[in-house]
């Protein structure tokens, strides 16, 4: 299931009305998007811990499911390789979120309003689609991750697919990873706590400034490519470096395949007594990606992008905590785009701006990169194993707007949500959380009406469980 | 319209302020089924620096232990039917690895390694990602569990002699000893854990258990108690209680344990070290031990003491 950041909303003023419409019918498609990396009961099941050794709460990692992912799903004993297990075992783990949900959204383009637009709020019942996820090792030192997703009218599409070779050399400092996956951030918007429609993914993670054609800069998005990572034997300092196609994770590689983009973190850990682990690092996403397509009768020919435009994200990102029963997850960034995507040029399946190459198309005068910064704080409440409440606070505010005289807070995004996970059991066999969350979403400027905020809140209680 | 938005809206956050203290009651709940709290009593560990409390330590036991090792510590957490070998009991306080003579209680620092090191050939994971504190709060949590840790102090951990250089000699009397000891009934005589009485063998709790094979052996091999020259002499004079391994400790002396120790290093044909090195340079060849320094012969039996006549 396709995280769907609300970003997403506002990229495109002109067509709001239409997005809007297809976004509130779709409410419960997108909400409960579940993130599909999650938790692995066959990962328990095989060595025999409960979910919480490696979740804070699942799907979060901790420290030690950090260091089991980061040795290649490995605990790095004499059980890792595959031949200690019984011949019954079977890697896969199936995720599903039953749930109810209360959607509203401030405003609605109807024919009904005498204004044009109204609040629309509705209630049901749905579910989160279904995630089917094998992990685990093919042989000592050689993991696998394959995550067939579906929506939840049962539509597939391969949210991951690798293979990786750890430890080479016998180093934890040489791991490779080939084929579709997660870019390598600590702080994971695919093992986030949260499930709702406004609140599910990290807005920083997909953020486009309204009227942007870049879609390939989404950290949230699984890419095709290839990382190398590496870590301290206690997992305490890790790097990585990814390279990948600029296609934002689709691997017909409708947009060419002439594009690509860098992803670097690093992390550094450390002790600090009684208040636990802290950790914290920084990341740089730094691309490019096709703003020109070939065409054929002025139709632009898939797979033909050509004239490559920069974009970069960078940002702090940190883990605190503060006891054993607080935490604080905290991520900033600073992005900025090529003017050529800030004047929608870019992403052609989403109808962008089309450019041939040699027609001679030049940017509006004064046409400038839009650039934004933003950052969110998570904290978690780990009451027990059990109980979680957690709240994030996400900001985004843009500095530079593409095309002068745009409002200056036009597309800026606060996000706010609170909620709770209660695991009613723990074993190692199977996770079964009750999840409970509100979450408020509000994005300046991009109403139907071109002019007022646009805001929703979600509150939805259901049933996440993996087995 | 707007009333009916607002009892909506209270309707939620009612429901969500209720359904969190209603989950929040159920803090420390069981996890299967209803059982009694276990008692937190004020356990202490102390490790360097770091003085670890049983209290702070009741989640973590939670989170990361109880499954295999029991909420009660004995061994009997859901997991452990499908374990092999059995987890730890910690009701019965017996633990193999230790620097403590056998039948002794380890020392703090001995549980602490063990946390943080992991248990080869075992289920037990390296938890070397926690925190130093939290590794030290689980040593005292653990404590609870048994009275023998109110009643006893710890063993007083034992002396390791500086090791020697290894000698080819030292090799051969280390495989003499081997024999001698009868280390190869349960190892087999190439160390590959095929020893006559190795299938017979059982743990405490009378669970099968296998010897170690040092065959096996690479570079990164790993022992249950560690991977130094040192650890392997450890195990030698504590012995590993709750199997079948004992502690020699009363049978030989600190030099016989150092040869038995480079002799097993050549077990591990694998293995890249300097007992490999100089058994390469042997030749390959082990030779027979022959004592530089034998015992004095007996008195003959019909001797008598000199000036002894009637």
């Amino acid at each position: 299931m396709r995280m769907w950041a609300q970003s997403h909303l506002c990229q495109k003023p002109q067509r709001l009305n239409s997005v809007l419409a297809a976004a509130f019918a779709l409410a419960f498609l997108i909400l409960g998007a579940s993130q599909s990396a999650s938790a692995l009961p066959a990962f328990a099941r095989k060595y025999g811990l409960r979910c919480s050794a490696c979740h804070e709460s699942w799907p979060m990692l901790n420290y030690f499911g950090q260091k089991f992912k980061d040795n290649g799903y490995q605990l790095m004993n004499d059980r890792d390789a595959p031949i200690w297990q019984n011949n019954g075992y079977w890697p896969v783990t199936f995720r599903f979120t039953p749930f109810w949900s209360r959607e509203s959204v401030n405003r609605v383009a109807t024919d009904q309003s005498p204004t044009g637009q109204q609040k629309i709020t509705n209630t049901g019942f749905s579910h989160g689609g279904l995630d089917i996820l094998s992990g685990g090792t093919l042989e000592k030192n050689i993991s696998f991750l394959f995550v067939p997703s579906s929506d939840e009218l049962g539509s597939f599409h391969f949210e991951s697919a690798n293979v990786r070779f750890d430890n080479l050399l016998n180093s934890p400092w040489l791991n490779v990873k080939v084929g579709k996956f997660e870019l390598d951030s600590f702080i994971s918007e695919k093992r986030s706590l949260t499930l709702s429609a406004s609140g599910a993914g990290y807005q920083l993670f997909h953020f486009i400034p309204v009227g942007d054609g870049n879609i390939f800069g989404q950290l949230g998005d699984n890419q095709l490519g290839v990382e190398w990572m590496g870590h301290s034997y206690n997992d305490r300092t890790r790097l990585s470096i990814t390279a990948f196609n600029s296609v934002d994770g689709s691997p017909d590689r409708p947009y060419g395949q002439n594009s690509y983009s860098w992803f670097l973190a690093g992390s550094q850990a450390f002790n600090t007594g009684k208040l636990g682990v802290q950790r914290i690092g920084g990341y740089a996403m730094l691309g490019q990606a096709p703003t020109m397509y070939y065409t054929s009768g002025e139709a632009p020919i898939l797979g033909t992008g050509v004239g490559n435009k920069d974009f970069y994200r960078v940002g702090f990102e940190g883990l605190f905590y503060l006891g054993s029963k607080l935490d604080f997850q905290v991520f900033t960034q600073h992005g900025s785009d090529s003017a050529w995507f800030g004047q929608g040029y870019g992403d052609i399946l989403g109808g962008a701006n089309n450019n041939p190459p040699g027609s001679g198309t030049e940017l509006p005068p004064g046409s400038r990169r839009p650039t934004w910064n933003g950052a969110f704080v998570e904290t978690h409440v780990v009451w027990n194993p059990q109980l979680t409440i957690f709240q994030r606070s996400e900001w985004i505010r843009m500095s530079q707007q593409s095309t002068p005289g745009t409002p200056s807070n036009l597309g800026n995004i606060d996000n706010y949500l609170i909620g709770y996970r209660y695991n009613p059991f723990m074993t190692s066999r199977a996770g079964f959380a009750f999840h409970n969350e509100f979450s408020w979403f509000r994005q300046r400027g991009v109403a139907p009406d071109g002019v007022s905020d646009l805001s929703t809140n979600s509150l939805m209680a259901g049933f996440d469980f993996a087995f | 319209m707007r009333v009916f938005n607002s009892v909506y809206g209270c309707a939620g956050v009612l429901g969500l302020v209720l359904a969190v203290g209603v989950a929040a009651s159920a803090q420390d709940a069981p996890d299967v089924g209803p059982k009694p709290p276990v008692a937190v009593k004020p356990m202490e560990s102390h490790i360097g620096n770091l003085t670890g409390h049983a209290a702070d330590a009741k989640s973590n036991y939670r989170r990361y232990c109880a499954g295999c090792h029991g909420d009660y510590g004995d061994a009997n957490g859901e997991n452990a039917v499908w374990l092999d070998p059995k987890p730890r009991d910690f009701t019965i306080a017996s633990f193999k690895c230790r620097s403590t003579p056998t039948g002794t209680l380890p020392t703090d620092e001995d549980l602490y390694n063990t946390i943080g090191r992991g248990v080869t050939n075992s289920n037990m994971p390296i938890w070397n990602a926690l925190s130093p504190h939290q590794r030290a709060d689980l040593v005292a949590y653990i404590k609870i569990f048994s009275p023998r840790w109110e009643k006893e102090k710890a063993g007083e951990p034992i002396k390791v002699p500086a090791e020697p250089p290894v000698t080819i000699d030292g090799i051969a009397h280390g495989k003499a000893l081997f024999t001698k000891l009868e280390c190869w009934k349960c190892h087999g005589p190439h160390g590959e854990g095929d020893g006559p009485s190795a299938a017979t063998l059982t743990d405490s709790k009378d669970q099968p258990i296998r010897p170690y094979n040092f065959a096996l052996g690479k570079d990164d091999s790993r022992f249950k108690c560690g991977g130094t020259n040192q650890d392997i002499y450890k195990i030698f004079m504590t012995g590993v209680d709750g199997t079948p391994m004992p502690s020699f400790a009363d049978v030989i002396q600190p030099n016989d344990a150092w040869d038995l120790v480079h002799f097993l290093r050549t077990l591990q044909v694998n293995r890249h070290g300097k007992e490999n090195e100089v058994l390469s340079a042997a030749h390959g060849v082990i030779p027979p031990y022959v004592d530089k320094n034998p015992p004095p012969p007996a008195a003959p039996a019909d001797s008598k003491p000199p000036g002894g006549g009637q």
